[in-house]
Formats: structure tokens, C-alpha cells, sequence
């Protein structure tokens, strides 16, 4: 069955490890529902979020296929319940539809929107959340005239209490060269 | 015409600084960086953007060996045969654009094929890279799905450091094919050279952990089993555990199948060995996969030609894996037991954990089904009284005549798989075939690559007639470097192994299978290379002694059975118990 998973790759900084990932995925027939990329805590390291759908059997391969690239560090798939998550969604709303409905203070208080900007003709609004709750908001937002709606791929933190920085340090040790691997080596 | 050369600014730096750092252009770098790594030999083809690095080969000449091929393609299968009978990467010249992509599909062959060789391709100057410039390919991007690994160097400094990083990750872990590309001021520029072989990378791990817990439960399972078989493929002659596999074997009782690419890993002629897997292997080993109880699979990756029908594969048995690439386990075939590692590693440790066995009754079952195969295919294929010649009475007669001890080449089809049923192994690392990938023309520059590697080797090529002139070209290799390779043509006029197919499961259509030869002695002569023609089975020997007693190179055209059919066979969709001895 298929279902929705996050996948966090931890990555050296090599132009074009987007493009292997994307190869493990586009031979498998995998579509990527959303994807970030940004530089994680460890100072070198990039971290890409990954959502896709898929089956458990085949998210477990093509996370081994990922884990392999020479480039990845560390791949980690995780189901919704083992991650805290957010996405982010900007709106652009007319100013007139948004006042004429005089829901303004009602939607920014239930959603825990933020006002970012005001002008005459638009009201930019930003809301954090899950898929669902932004989905609601755009619900409610589109009678009273959407002009632009962004959003974000997800970014994600998991539960576990094991940080990266650990596995480095465990994949260190394995791979400092031992006597007989530099024998093997040479 | 401007040249790139005119367009780089070369850095007047001396020649020699402090510390005993050298100055010298990228090409330098490039070439002396190989030296480091123990190259003295490469297969390439020149052109415009790698002319600087070819330029400087003639310096290294006392060192480096350049064979010229006749096509980037065959530049690329001789590397990869030079690393699978040396062991050590073999290393590949091309330039940009065409040059490049001419080797794809050697690389992709490599790769699926575990091998490790390093490419270098040129690219144009780095300033007109994404300009669509002359013979401008982003190698990079194609080459991307079939390489372990790639890069593209354009600052001449970055030349020592990314070549040291090429050999650690083609050699290290589950070996491959590695790509290099250098844009053509890259090899121009000055460099301060110095070189450090590179023995860790941050992001890969190749030295994995040996998990003994896995080991160990393994280790119970087999001292437990009543009817286990052991699979051996590549890896176990990767990781060079030949002495450990026949220890075990032996220690344990067990019988041994061997992979496609596998062979020459066991004994062909040992008690234990049952004969090889898959499609077109032996009776045996692949009905008998669906009565083990236990299966120990060492460095294999359970290819849908080994395992036919997934879903009727093995489901009776319990399943141990040993394979050093994680992303193979679990991922045709479901196992019980995982590990991750090395087989040389693991065997070394399992060996005294287990039991001496011996499974009399059970080896008796392979017996049975060798003699029945024995009776219905393997007499009349090697022993046959009149009619054409066949296929396998030839590479029986090599066999014979040679001892199990030529290095064997084959090109693919229905040629590579008699090559593979009837040649008896004697020695680990004799046998170079294209698996994974199939690639016909691979054989006669496999052969090639083979025989510069061992010179003194009796190498031999099986090709068939169709594949032999995919890559017909690479005669000139041979004639330029008097080559002393024994070509052998099982020539039936046809795509065999297609037509076997068409003959089987396409009514007969044989649609675009039969081909019109040239006189292949003719073509042969035309190079200077000894040649023949058989049709006759009484000429059959001592025609084979006469070109395998021969110096120099040699090539046989033998005219076999025109529509002889490859069996045994497990159809596409069957079971592997399902295997036919006839149709």
C-alpha cells in the first residue's frame, strides 16, 4: 500500500547530487511530492527533504540506492508520526475582497496567520502548517480573491534522539583506514 | 585557427620549487598522478580537447603504455578485461563530445559488471563550458546513472587530489566504474604537484563492520540445514575469498553453484561444485534452488536471469546474504539473514564457526539431475557423430587442449553461454564476459584489453559472427600491437541467440536475424593475422591446435550449426525448477 514518507538525506556539498537522487527516483517511478534543500546543523553538510508516496518496500530501497551514492552521508526515511514538520504557504489576497468579507481578524487569529504586508489593493498573509491546515485556509481565503498562493516543500526534525553528528562519528571510525584495509589498499 | 592554447594564460612559475613541490602543467599532473597509482597501461583514443594530456604521454613513455583502439567503445571494454584478469583498475583516455560518448556504453558495462576502471575524458575549456562549444557533451549528466562516481576538474590544482579520489572509489567496497572529465585549460595550467593517495572519505564507507552477530546466527542455520546450497557470484573473486570459499565448501559439505559471472571462482571439476545458475546454467543447480532449505548466497545480487520467476524462486528456503553493497540485499529477493560485508571477511570468521558436514544424499539428488543433463544436452552438444559442428564440441575441445588454464573471453549470445557451460575452470580470474549488461562487441576488445594485460597468457575469444563486427574494427589494435589474441568465430550466420528466441517464442518469425557474412579469413589477412576457415568436424582439432601452437594472432572461423538452440533453458516467467532440457 501506497502511503506518504519524508525522506532526509544528509549530503556532502557536490553539484549534482540532486540529479543522482532524482535518477534513483525517476527509474523507480517514484514521484517527489516536495523537496528542500538547505545546509544542516553540521557545517558542510546540506540536508534535502524529500516527500514522496510510495510503499514501505520500495521507499527501503531506494533509500539504500540513495544511502550509496558516494556523495550521501547518511539517509534517514521516516513515516509522518516519527518527524515534526512544517510547510510554509504565502497568500495574496485583494484587499477589498479580504475587508468586504470582514473575516481579516477572524482568519488571522483561527489560523495563526501573520500579516506580512498591507497595501490598498493586496493583503500578503503567511501561514505555517501541514499540508491539510494550509489547504483549509486557501479554502476559506479563495471566495474573497486569491491573486498568488506559494508553497513550501516540507522541512522536517525527527523524534529520534541520535543526531547526525553521531553517525558521522560511528562511519569515522569504521573508515579511518585500519592496517589491513591499507594492505588491501595498496 | 585559435587555438585553446592562446586562450589560457599560462603562470610563469620555475619549474621546481622549495619543498620539493614540482611545477608542472595539469597534463603532467594527470599523468604522473597515474604513476602514483601504479598504472602502466592505457586504453584511449585521442582528439582535440585531451591533446594537451597526449601531448605530454611521450615524456612518460618509459612508464606509461598507450594502446590506441580503433573506437572509444573498444578502449573502454579493453580496460574493463585488463581489471577483471589483473585486479587493479584499468584506465581509459577519450576525449569530449563523441570521444565521451562513444564510452557510455563501456561505462555502463563496467558498472553493471562491479568492475573498476577509471575514465578520463577531456572536456572543452572550462569558459566555453554550457556554450554548446565544439564537441561539447555534459558527460557529466550522461554519465551520471552508469558510473559509481563523478567529477569534472577544471582548475588544474584539484587534478592530484580527484584522481587519488577516483582510484579509492572505484577499487574500494562493491568496485566500479569511475569518470573523470577535465576541461582542456585544466590540462594546460601549472599545478604545484604533489600527490597522497586518498584512503578516506568522509560521505563513503566501504570498510564496513564485520557484523559477527549476523555471522554467527548464520553460522547456526547452516550447522542446522539438511539440504543447503551455496551460491557464489562475483564477489567472492572481487574480495579474492576463492581458498575461503573452497575451505567452507569443503569443511561444510556444501554444494556450490556458481553465477554467470561468478565462474572460475570454484573448481569446475571439484566434487562439491553443482555447475552455474541462471537462464541457460545447469540442470541441477536450478531445479535442486527450489528444494534447498537453506541458501547461502556470497557476493551475488540475484539477477532475474538467475532467479527467473521471482515469485516462484527459492520460497522453500531459508536465505543467508553476504554482499558488501547494502542496496543489493532486499532487493529482488527477500532474505532472513543480512550481511553486509565483505566475503572474504565473513567467510574468514564463519569458517570455524561451523560444523564438518557431509551431505551425501542430498549431492546425490545434483547427480541425478547432472545425469540426466549429461545424457540429453552435454553428450550430444560436446560429443556429436555427424551433422554440422556444434558450439559446444568446440569450446569442449578448447577446454580439453588447453587445460582449463586459457584465459577465456566470450562476446554474448548463445557463443558466451557454451563458452560458460563447457569450459572447465582451473584458475580463479580467467574468465571475462559481459553480464549484467549483454553488450555484443564486447569480446574481441575484452580480449584485447586481456591479452596486453597478460602477454604470455594463452587468451582465447569466443565471439560470434554478429558481435565479432560490432567491434570488427578493433582488428587494427591488434595488428598495430601484434596482439597474439586466438579469436574463434562460432559462426551460424546468424543472431543465435535471437533466433533461438524467435525459433521458441516468436512462431518462428525470423525477423532481421540472419546474416550476410563477409569472408572473415579475407578480413583477416587484410590485418595480417593468421587465419582460417573450419567447416569440417575433422578438421576441428587440429585446426584449434594449430591456432592455439601459433605466436602471433590468430583468428578461426568456424562454421557451426546453422540453428543451434542454447539448452538447458528456463524460459522468461518460469520457475527455475522449471527448467527445459529440450523443447
Amino acid at each position: 500500500m501506497k502511503q506518504e514518507f519524508t525522506i532526509s538525506l544528509f549530503t556532502e556539498d557536490h553539484i549534482g547530487i540532486l540529479n543522482q537522487i532524482t535518477i534513483i527516483l525517476t527509474r523507480r517511478q517514484i514521484n517527489i511530492e516536495s523537496i528542500t534543500a538547505s545546509e544542516s546543523a553540521v557545517k558542510g553538510v546540506f540536508l534535502l527533504t524529500l516527500v514522496v508516496k510510495t510503499t514501505n518496500e520500495m521507499v527501503q530501497k531506494v533509500a539504500r540506492q540513495m544511502e550509496k551514492l558516494v556523495d550521501v552521508l547518511k539517509v534517514f526515511v521516516h513515516s509522518s508520526e516519527h518527524i515534526i514538520y512544517q510547510e510554509l504557504a504565502l497568500f495574496k489576497v485583494t484587499t477589498k475582497g479580504l475587508m468586504s468579507g470582514n473575516i481579516i481578524d477572524h482568519v488571522v487569529r483561527a489560523h495563526n496567520a501573520r500579516i506580512l504586508e498591507v497595501s490598498p489593493e493586496y493583503i500578503v498573509l503567511e501561514k505555517t502548517g501541514h499540508k491539510t491546515e494550509i489547504n483549509e485556509l486557501l479554502a476559506q481565503l479563495e471566495p474573497f480573491g486569491v491573486l498568488q498562493f506559494a508553497r513550501s516543500g516540507r522541512v522536517a526534525i525527527t523524534k529520534q534522539v541520535k543526531e547526525l553528528n553521531s553517525y558521522l562519528k560511528e562511519m569515522d571510525e569504521a573508515n579511518r583506514v585500519r592496517p589491513e584495509t591499507q594492505q588491501i589498499l595498496n | 585557427m585559435k587555438t585553446d592554447k592562446e586562450e589560457v594564460t599560462e603562470k610563469e612559475l620555475p619549474r621546481v620549487q622549495v619543498n620539493g613541490i614540482e611545477c608542472i602543467t595539469g597534463a603532467d599532473a594527470l599523468l604522473r598522478s597515474l604513476i602514483e597509482e601504479g598504472v602502466d597501461t592505457i586504453f584511449g583514443y585521442p582528439g582535440g580537447a585531451i591533446m594537451p594530456t597526449y601531448d605530454k604521454l611521450i615524456d612518460y613513455e618509459d612508464k606509461l603504455t598507450h594502446i590506441l583502439t580503433r573506437h572509444e567503445q573498444g578502449a573502454a571494454h579493453a580496460a574493463q578485461a585488463y581489471a577483471m584478469v589483473t585486479g587493479r583498475p584499468g584506465i581509459c583516455f577519450a576525449t569530449s563530445g563523441p570521444g565521451a560518448t562513444n564510452l557510455v556504453t563501456g561505462i555502463a558495462n563496467a558498472f553493471l559488471d562491479s568492475i573498476p576502471v577509471v575514465f578520463i575524458t577531456a572536456q572543452v575549456t572550462s569558459t566555453l563550458i554550457g556554450s554548446d562549444a565544439f564537441q561539447e557533451t555534459d558527460i557529466i549528466g550522461v554519465s551520471m546513472p552508469v558510473t559509481k562516481w563523478n567529477c569534472q576538474v577544471k582548475k588544474s590544482q584539484d587534478i592530484p587530489e580527484t584522481i587519488a579520489k577516483a582510484f579509492y572509489i572505484a577499487k574500494s567496497g562493491r568496485p566500479g566504474p569511475v569518470l573523470v572529465d577535465i576541461t582542456k585549460d585544466a590540462q594546460i595550467e601549472k599545478v604545484n604537484f604533489k600527490y597522497r593517495k586518498c584512503d578516506y572519505i568522509r560521505s563513503y564507507n566501504p570498510h564496513i563492520p564485520l557484523h559477527t552477530k549476523a555471522i554467527e546466527s548464520a553460522a547456526i542455520m547452516i550447522n542446522h540445514a539438511e539440504r543447503p546450497l551455496i551460491l557464489a557470484g562475483h564477489g567472492v573473486l572481487i574480495s579474492g575469498a576463492e581458498k575461503e570459499l573452497q575451505a567452507f565448501a569443503e569443511k561444510t559439505g556444501i554444494p556450490v553453484a556458481s553465477t554467470l559471472l561468478g565462474l572460475s571462482a570454484f573448481p569446475s571439476a571439484h566434487r562439491l561444485y553443482t555447475g552455474m545458475l541462471g537462464m541457460h546454467g545447469n540442470y541441477g543447480p536450478n531445479v535442486l534452488t527450489n528444494q534447498a532449505d537453506l541458501i547461502i548466497a556470497i557476493g551475488m545480487r540475484f539477477d532475474d536471469r538467475v532467479t527467473g520467476n521471482l515469485k516462484k524462486y527459492a520460497k522453500q528456503a531459508t536465505i543467508i546474504h553476504i554482499e558488501i553493497d547494502e542496496a543489493e540485499i532486499n532487493k529482488n529477493v527477500s532474505v532472513d539473514v543480512e550481511i553486509n560485508n565483505d566475503a572474504k571477511e565473513v567467510l574468514s570468521y564463519l569458517i570455524p564457526l561451523v560444523k564438518e558436514k557431509s551431505y551425501e544424499k542430498w549431492i546425490r539428488e545434483f547427480r541425478i539431475c547432472d545425469k540426466a543433463e549429461y545424457e540429453k544436452v552435454i553428450i550430444p552438444e560436446t560429443k556429436p557423430e555427424k551433422g554440422e559442428i556444434r558450439m559446444g564440441e568446440v569450446v569442449n575441445l578448447v577446454s580439453e587442449l588447453t587445460r582449463g588454464d586459457a584465459i577465456i573471453i566470450t562476446d554474448v549470445g548463445q557463443n558466451q553461454m557454451y563458452a560458460a557451460r563447457y569450459y572447465k575452470f582451473t584458475q580463479p580470474n580467467c574468465w571475462v564476459t559481459s553480464g549484467g549488461m549483454g553488450t555484443m562487441g564486447f569480446g574481441l576488445p575484452a580480449g584485447i584489453g586481456a591479452q596486453i594485460a597478460l602477454p604470455k597468457k594463452t587468451v582465447v575469444a569466443f565471439l560470434g559472427d554478429g558481435g565479432f563486427q560490432m567491434t570488427v574494427q578493433e582488428l587494427g589494435t591488434i595488428l598495430q600491437y601484434k596482439v597474439p589474441l586466438k579469436i574463434i568465430i562460432l559462426n551460424n550466420n546468424y543472431l543465435g541467440m535471437v533466433r533461438q528466441w524467435q525459433e521458441m517464442f516468436h512462431d518462428k518469425n525470423y525477423a532481421s536475424t540472419e546474416l550476410v557474412n563477409p569472408d572473415f579469413v579475407m578480413i583477416a589477412k587484410a590485418y595480417g593475422i593468421a587465419s582460417r576457415n573450419i567447416t569440417k568436424r575433422d578438421d576441428l582439432k587440429d585446426s584449434l591446435i594449430e591456432m592455439l601452437e601459433s605466436e602471433g594472432p590468430y583468428l578461426l572461423d568456424i562454421t557451426v550449426e546453422k540453428q543451434g538452440n542454447v539448452f538447458p533453458m528456463v524460459e522468461p516467467g518460469s520457475s527455475v525448477s522449471e527448467i527445459r532440457l529440450s523443447y
